[in-house]
Formats: C-alpha cells, structure tokens, sequence
C-alpha cells in the first residue's frame, strides 16, 4: 500500500475541468501513492479574500481546515489556490490562536502539483508522452508567491516529443486575477491578448500551465481570436501517454 | 455608472497613440532595469533590499528621534527646519519668506511633493513667477499638465506635442528635433537660474546624522536650483528621514538601477546648511520644509506603514501590466502605478476611491521590483478589506456582499454546493448575459461546461 | 505649533513617548572590495567612456589641458592641486577668483571649467567634489564641458569606500556632489539628450600623484 495522498481539485476543476484532477490523480497513482479524494472538500475561499471579503473567506477556510485535518498530503492543481492556503490563511486567523495552529500543520502539508512531484515524491519523469511545441505560462501565484519556476520545466523536460519553447516577455500576467477579470474586463482582456501575442511568437500548439484559472483565461482569448492554439493543465500533460 | 476610474481606464485603452508611447517607454525603463540588478552585476541585489527595507522600518519606526535629529543636525549647520502640516502651511511659509525677501523669482527642481501640494498653483496666485527646470516639468507646466509618471513625467508626450507647446506659450517657431528643443529649454532656464531669488527642491532623503538633503538627478537643474540662488528651500515628507549618511551606500546603489537602469544618476547632491565660511558659492540661507500631509495617518498601522518607505524609484510603475497600460492620468492623485493605489486610498480615506485596491490582477511583479521591499500585493489584499468593510458599514452595495455570503454558505455545504453545481451544467449558460459573465465575454469565449463535476467522475471510477 | 502637532501625532501613532530612546538601527552596510590600484583606473576608465565622457592617464595634465583649451575660454578653480600642475597659470584660463558674482559671470561665459576632485569611485566612474574654498560649485556646473584632474590614489572602488572615509561629510563642507557621467536627460520620446544643464562633455584626467 502507498503513502496516502489526498486531492484538492478546487472548486474551477470539480465544476469546470474535471479532467485535470482527473490526469493528477492517473499521474499520482502510476506513481504508486494511494489517492482520495475528501467528499466535503469545495473551495479554498479565494474568491472572498481577493474581493475583500475576509470573514466570508474565514468560514470557508475553517471548511477546509476541517475537511482536511487529517490527509497527511494535500496535492493542488492550482498554484493560486495553494498560495491562499500556504500564506493567507495565517492571515484570516491571526486573531485565533487555537485555529492559527491548525493552519501552521496545514501549511506544511499542502503542495502545488508540480512541486509535489520533484520535491515529495522525488520524480522528474512520469513516463509521459507527448508529441507536441509547448510553451509554458508562469502562473503568477506559483512563481512568485511559491517561487515555484524550474519544477514544472524540469518535469516538462522529461516528457518524451515535447518540444519546450520559453514565452517572452516571460513572466507577464495572464490579466485574470480573479475578479479583476470581470471588474476591468478591459484591462484583463488587453493583457491575455499580449499573452496570446507572446504565445503565437513561440509557435507553440499548447500552452501548459499550473493554474486552471490562468488556463481558463488564456483558453477563452485563444478562442475568441480563431486561434488553432490548446491549453492544458500539466497534469494533463504528465498524463499523457 | 462607471466611475471616473474606469471612465478614463477606458478612454486611455482606447488611444493605441498613447498606449503605444506609456507601454513601450515603460517596457524600455524596466528591461533597463533588468540588466543591472541580475545576478552578475548587482550580486548583492536582494541582500541590498533587505537592508534597505530593515533600514527605512527602522527609521519610520522611530521617525519622532530620527526628525528631531534631523531638524538639530540641519541647525548645527546653519540651516532651518520648518514642519508642516499641509498644502498651505508650506506655501505660507514660502510666500511669507519671499516677501521678506523681496524675492519674486523661483526656481524649481522636480518634486512630487511640491506637486502634491500644489506649490507652483499657490506661488503664481500670490504673484510670484515659479519656474520649474526639470526639462519634463518645465514642458508639463508650460501645457498646464499633471506629471504622467513618477520618473519620467512626459512620458506620454511626443516631440510633436512639445513642439506645439513651445510654439504656443514660448513664441518661438515651431521645432521637432528635440536636442533643438532641450536647448531651447537650457538658454531659457538659464537666465532663470541665474537672475532667481529663491531655489525649491525636493529631496530623496533626508540624512539625520548629516542634517542633510540629498537630490538625485541627471540634468543638473537641481543643481543649478540649489547652488545658484540665495535662499534653497528643500521641502520633503517627513517619510524621507534616513538614519546616516553611510546608509546611502545602500540606497544609492538601488535607486537608480531600479529607476532606470543607471549604476547611479549623473548627480548625486548631499547638501547640508547654507555655505561654510569661506565656500565662494552655496546658498547663504537653507531652509528644509518637513511636510505631514496626511502621512501621520498611514503611521498607525504597523503593516500598512511600509508604505512610507517608498523612495520614488518608479520601479512598480514599470514593470505593473496594469499601469503600462492605463497611465498615469488614469490615477486621482500625483502618485500613480501600484504605489500610488496603495498611498491614495490611505491618504484619502479608502471610501474616496474605492476602485484603486481593485485594479490590479495581484500578479506580485510590483512587490519583486521594489528596491525597499514594499509588499505592495499585501497592502492592496488589505485595502480591498477596508473598502469592504467601509461599505458594509455604510450599507453600501448590498448586493455584493450577499452574494459572497451566499457563496460562503454555499461553499460550507458541500451537497449544496454540489447541487448547486449540478443545476449549473443542467440550466448552462444564459444566453441573456449580464453582470461579470457579460464583462467575461465581451473580451474572450467562456469554457465549454462539463456533462459531469469532478466528483461524480470520481465516484464512478 | 505644527511642529509639536506634528511630532505629536507621530508619537502617538507610533507608541512612543518623547524623547524615548530607540533600538539599535541596523549596522549600516558597508563592504569594501579588495581592489588593486591599477585595476580602479582601469574600471574608472573604463565606466567613464561607456558614460560617453573622456578619461585617461596622463603624467603631463598641463601638456594635455593646454591642446583641449586653444581658442576657448576657460575658467579654473582655486584648487592648489591645479597649481601645483601648473594649470592654473596657462594661458587663456581664468582661475582665482573669489568674489561670488564675479565667479559666477565667469563660469556662465566660459566654455570649459576645469577643476580638481577630492575623490574619484571606480565602480561607477564617478567624481566626488566637495565644496571649498579652493573649489567652488560652479565651476563643474555652468560651462558646458568639465574637466578634472584627479591623482589616482584618491580613487576609491565605490560608494562603501566613499562612505568608510567620509562617514559625515556635512562635516566637510555645504555641498558634496557625485559627477557620473555628463549631464543627461531622456525626458521626450526617451531619446537621450546630453548637456542639459549641466556640462555635456566631461573629460577625467588621470595623475600619477
């Protein structure tokens, strides 16, 4: 029996992209760890936070803290996701000691994907396969909130017919943040089409990245525009065979 | 009803002239940046910006000592330090002291703080003629225009516009080469200089062991505006104070890499006091107006504080995807780009402008430019609270805030949420769209939703 | 008073109370390099000309100043150090003048200032002036070239060096400027314009002592 190693999807795969939690977990099972998935899992209350809704954020959070108290691992499709847990729910606890500690055991137990694989599970080749040009989008949560940078490039490197080519400018907002997206849609669809602009100059067919929100924008830009471009989570990649 | 915020987010989106000119400009001054602060040439880089950020927590920290060392050194020297409490007690004074004077002429350096406080506006009305010598300045008040960016404060305009200016409030003929253009402006700030009765600068940092006023720069106007006449007035936020004069090594070699690329500004001015005895030239009076403004009130919370550390570098504007493309008259007040949305709201009360905290998609790059280390993304995360808050006291869009309870209650139940889900995908999406899924899809497609959640794939594995 | 209201008001955000003693500050940063003396003129010259100035070694400065200045007019400074090199006497320079007025009429005629320099740093090719008696402000400021002549032992490798020797420089004098560089600006277009104000052309002449 493996180490046990329990899924949060976020709220944006289980009602919206349900395959990327599924390739998480093909990829996490073939690597011999024993998946669950905690059924009262929902969301991680980012959405509350980001607006400034901070005790709404709390009741979800204590949600999550509950739902998973006792999953020694916690794997994230989401780079975003995994930043509100591992560095704001401090934040939304500070005045309660008793739940702060809590989240101080949970911050040591919850992993973004990628860094999962490279630095739990101690992988860099899955055995995937997939014949393609890929670029890879910096998530800016992962990169500059979990500084996660080399382990997604690292695994992508080990995918057999991948062909990884680098975004420039590199590092450039996606322009979805959240609410931003709706509340200056202006804004947030001028930035995605310069990401489009970047991604097409690469001569890239998909673009990976570790955030399905970042995905999500990018994927409806690509399609607005006519373009013959995918997204993928790397789950999905990694999955591939 | 958008607000002006938006209304002139808009418009400035809308002019693909300006857009080019605000992207590419601040394109070229951040990858400017880039080259100088990388592991090879500045290897001390992140540890530089820590001591700078302990550096400048230290003095805001202790800011009473630090001002009251500063105003003793600045004494011992033979110079004056007057505090101000606002826009108008700094133009008394000045308008008080030019008058004992007799002074009618004067000279200006560049300072956002002297803009913040409308000095120019308040000089002229009281009849006396104040020249500003930066060369974008001086373009700026000859077109009655704000400042569109910290560092470079025309950046918005073309050497067609300059020329036009020139032509209409100088009587000259028109000129579009612009070294033809700047030495136009170098013979008539000149005489300024020369014949100018009273020389007003800012100052980047106010050096309390020294009694000191340091001005960074790269024309030489400031210069010029603090050696040429009689009386120099530095006016500076109480925020400048820095604790010793060896702390400029560290905050010298961070400003001008992440201003604009440069090792370090063509001058660097460290002036204390009006001319030693014997010195053939200097001012023969020093004057440096400590100014409030509001800044006390960012003082009590000890995160929000970090905000005063800012050393007007520019950096954020430059590498923000927000403010390279909305400008910096997009903005309600003389500081724009990230700082700007976190200093406005707590200088005016998060309820003046409500949007600021919100423009921004939180992607950190601010945060990782800023030579001092402001968590700028953590701020606006805080902000966007209190305006929250602000509204829910006031009972202010109501609807709002029962939709993130809902979405609260929702996500602490999860079969509701399930359901909740499961009536998404079976109703899909209304074809009559309003609200964020017509923001969403004025600008891309939405995703295509899924026959089934996650879960219930899960559970039929 | 505003200054009471002002200070009051800090203190009680703050938490503190007059005339409370503070915590150590942070040591200030200081890390000097190990670099050789002929390694700093090097990088000195090396950073003046990317700059686009002129620098270079010379054990003969008047023979040097002497060709750059036929047909100008030229104003120098005070310094003994000019003196000692014979500069100061050339003719066609202008140099011990001690009025304010009169330096002034000087310095905004002349075509070229020239002048010492207490320090020089290489990592940056850097002049470090201090207002004096012997060197007054405007001599490096008005004309629209400078030059200057600096003995090789006063460069220092940069700004920790700088601020290891001169830790209170208000102590000096009203004025210390660092020079990098002529004068600049990019202020339309972000097309580079040099000799705004101050000079445009710097030269750095090098001394063996």
């Amino acid at each position: 029996m493996g180490q046990r190693v329990s899924l949060f999807v976020t709220c944006i795969v289980d009602q919206l992209f349900p395959k990327i939690g599924l390739a998480m977990a093909d990829v996490l099972e073939r690597l011999g760890f024993e998946v669950d998935f905690p059924e009262s899992q929902t969301c991680c209350g980012q959405p509350a936070f980001n607006s400034g809704y901070r005790a709404e954020a709390r009741s979800v959070a204590r949600h999550f803290l509950d739902t998973f108290e006792s999953s020694p691992f916690i794997v994230i499709p989401s780079g975003s996701c995994t930043a509100m847990i591992a560095h704001h729910f401090a934040e939304l606890f500070h005045k309660e000691p008793e739940t702060l500690a809590r989240v101080h055991s949970l911050e040591k137990r919850v992993f973004e994907f990628s860094t999962f694989l490279t630095q739990v599970a101690g992988v860099e080749d899955v055995g995937a396969r997939f014949d393609d040009i890929v670029t890879f989008h910096d998530g800016c949560h992962a990169l500059r909130e979990l500084g996660v940078r080399d382990a997604p490039r690292r695994l992508l490197a080990r995918v057999r017919g991948l062909d990884l080519r680098e975004l420039s400018p590199a590092e450039e907002c996606c322009g979805f943040g959240g609410t931003f997206a709706v509340k200056f849609s202006e804004l947030s669809g001028a930035m995605v089409r310069t990401k489009v602009e970047a991604i097409l100059r690469t001569g890239a067919r998909t673009v990976v990245s570790l955030d399905p929100s970042c995905l999500m924008q990018i994927q409806g830009a690509l399609s607005r525009a006519g373009l013959n471009v995918r997204t993928m989570h790397l789950a999905e990649i990694l999955a591939s065979r | 009803m958008p607000s002006e915020f938006h209304q002139k987010a808009h418009e400035t989106l809308a002019n693909a002239n300006l857009q080019l000119a605000v992207f590419t400009a601040t394109g070229r001054l951040k990858d400017k940046r880039s080259e100088v602060v990388g592991i090879g040439q500045l290897p001390d880089y992140q540890e530089l910006r820590t001591q700078a950020h302990a550096v400048k927590r230290h003095a805001i920290d202790n800011l009473d000592h630090y001002l009251e060392l500063f105003e003793r050194n600045v004494a011992a020297r033979g110079g004056r330090v007057v505090y101000c409490k606002d826009a108008t007690e700094v133009s008394d004074f000045i308008l008080a002291l030019a008058h004992e004077r007799g002074a009618r002429l004067i000279v200006k350096s560049k300072s956002m703080t002297t803009e913040e406080v409308d000095l120019n506006e308040r000089l002229e009305h009281h009849g006396l003629e104040s020249v500003e010598t930066d060369l974008g300045e001086y373009i700026l008040q000859l077109a009655h225009q704000r400042p569109y960016h910290i560092v470079a404060p025309a950046l918005h305009m073309t050497r067609y516009d300059v020329a036009e200016v020139f032509t209409r409030r100088l009587h000259v003929p028109n000129e579009t080469v612009i070294e033809k253009q700047t030495a136009l402006a170098r013979s008539i700030l000149r005489q300024k200089f020369l014949a100018a009765d009273i020389g007003i600068s800012g100052a980047n940092f106010l050096v309390a062991d020294s009694g000191a006023v340091v001005i960074v720069e790269n024309e030489g106007n400031a210069r010029l505006t603090t050696s040429a006449p009689r009386i120099h007035i530095a006016v500076a936020g109480i925020e400048k104070v820095i604790p010793r004069a060896q702390d400029l090594a560290t905050f010298l070699k961070l400003l001008a890499r992440s201003a604009t690329g440069q090792l370090l500004s063509v001058y660097t001015s460290f002036l204390s006091g009006p001319r030693r005895p014997g010195e053939i030239d200097g001012p023969d009076e020093f004057y440096v107006l400590l100014l409030d403004n509001g800044r006390t009130r960012l003082l009590p919370d000890k995160n929000k504080r970090q905000s005063l550390f800012c050393i007007r570098c520019g950096a954020c504007l430059n590498t923000c995807p927000v403010y390279r493309r909305i400008g910096g008259h997009t903005f309600p007040w003389v500081y724009s780009g990230p700082i700007g949305a976190i200093l406005t709201p707590q200088f005016m009360g998060v309820q003046q402008e409500p949007d600021l905290p919100f423009a921004s998609s939180l992607c950190g790059a601010c945060g990782e430019v800023c030579p001092v280390k402001i968590d700028i993304p953590k701020i606006l995360l805080e902000l966007r609270s209190d305006v929250k808050k602000a509204e829910t006291r006031d009972k202010q869009n109501r609807l709002e805030k029962l939709g993130f309870r809902a979405f609260a209650w929702l996500m602490t139940h999860p079969r509701l949420y399930e359901m909740a889900g499961k009536l998404l995908r079976s109703v899909g999406v209304p074809s009559i769209q309003a609200g964020p899924l017509r923001a969403w899809t004025s600008q891309r497609d939405l995703p295509p939703l899924p026959g089934r959640s996650f879960r219930e794939m899960w559970r039929r594995r | 008073m505003s200054r009471d209201y002002i200070l009051h008001r800090v203190r009680t955000a703050l938490g503190r109370s007059p005339s409370q003693p503070i915590p150590d500050p942070p040591p200030a940063r200081i890390r000097i390099p190990e670099v050789s003396l002929d390694a700093r003129v090097a990088s000195l010259i090396a950073q003046v000309e990317a700059l686009a100035g002129v620098a270079f070694e010379t054990s003969d400065p008047r023979a040097s100043i002497a060709s750059a200045i036929a047909g100008k007019t030229v104003i120098a400074s005070n310094s003994p150090y000019l003196a000692a090199w014979g500069i100061a006497s050339l003719p066609g320079i202008q140099s011990g003048i001690t009025g304010r007025e009169q330096l002034r009429d000087a310095c905004a005629t002349a075509d070229i200032g020239i002048t010492s320099a207490d320090y020089a740093l290489a990592d940056t090719g850097t002049l470090v002036m201090l207002s004096s008696p012997a060197e007054a402000r405007m001599v490096s400021l008005l004309p629209p070239e400078h030059i200057a002549v600096v003995p090789r032992d006063r460069i220092l490798t940069g700004l920790d060096e700088l601020f290891s020797i001169l830790p209170n420089p208000a102590a000096q004098s009203s004025s210390m400027v660092l020079i990098t560089g002529p004068s600049r600006t990019a202020d339309i277009e972000q097309i580079l314009v040099r000799g705004v104000h101050g000079p445009g052309r710097i030269t750095i002449l090098v001394t063996p002592g």
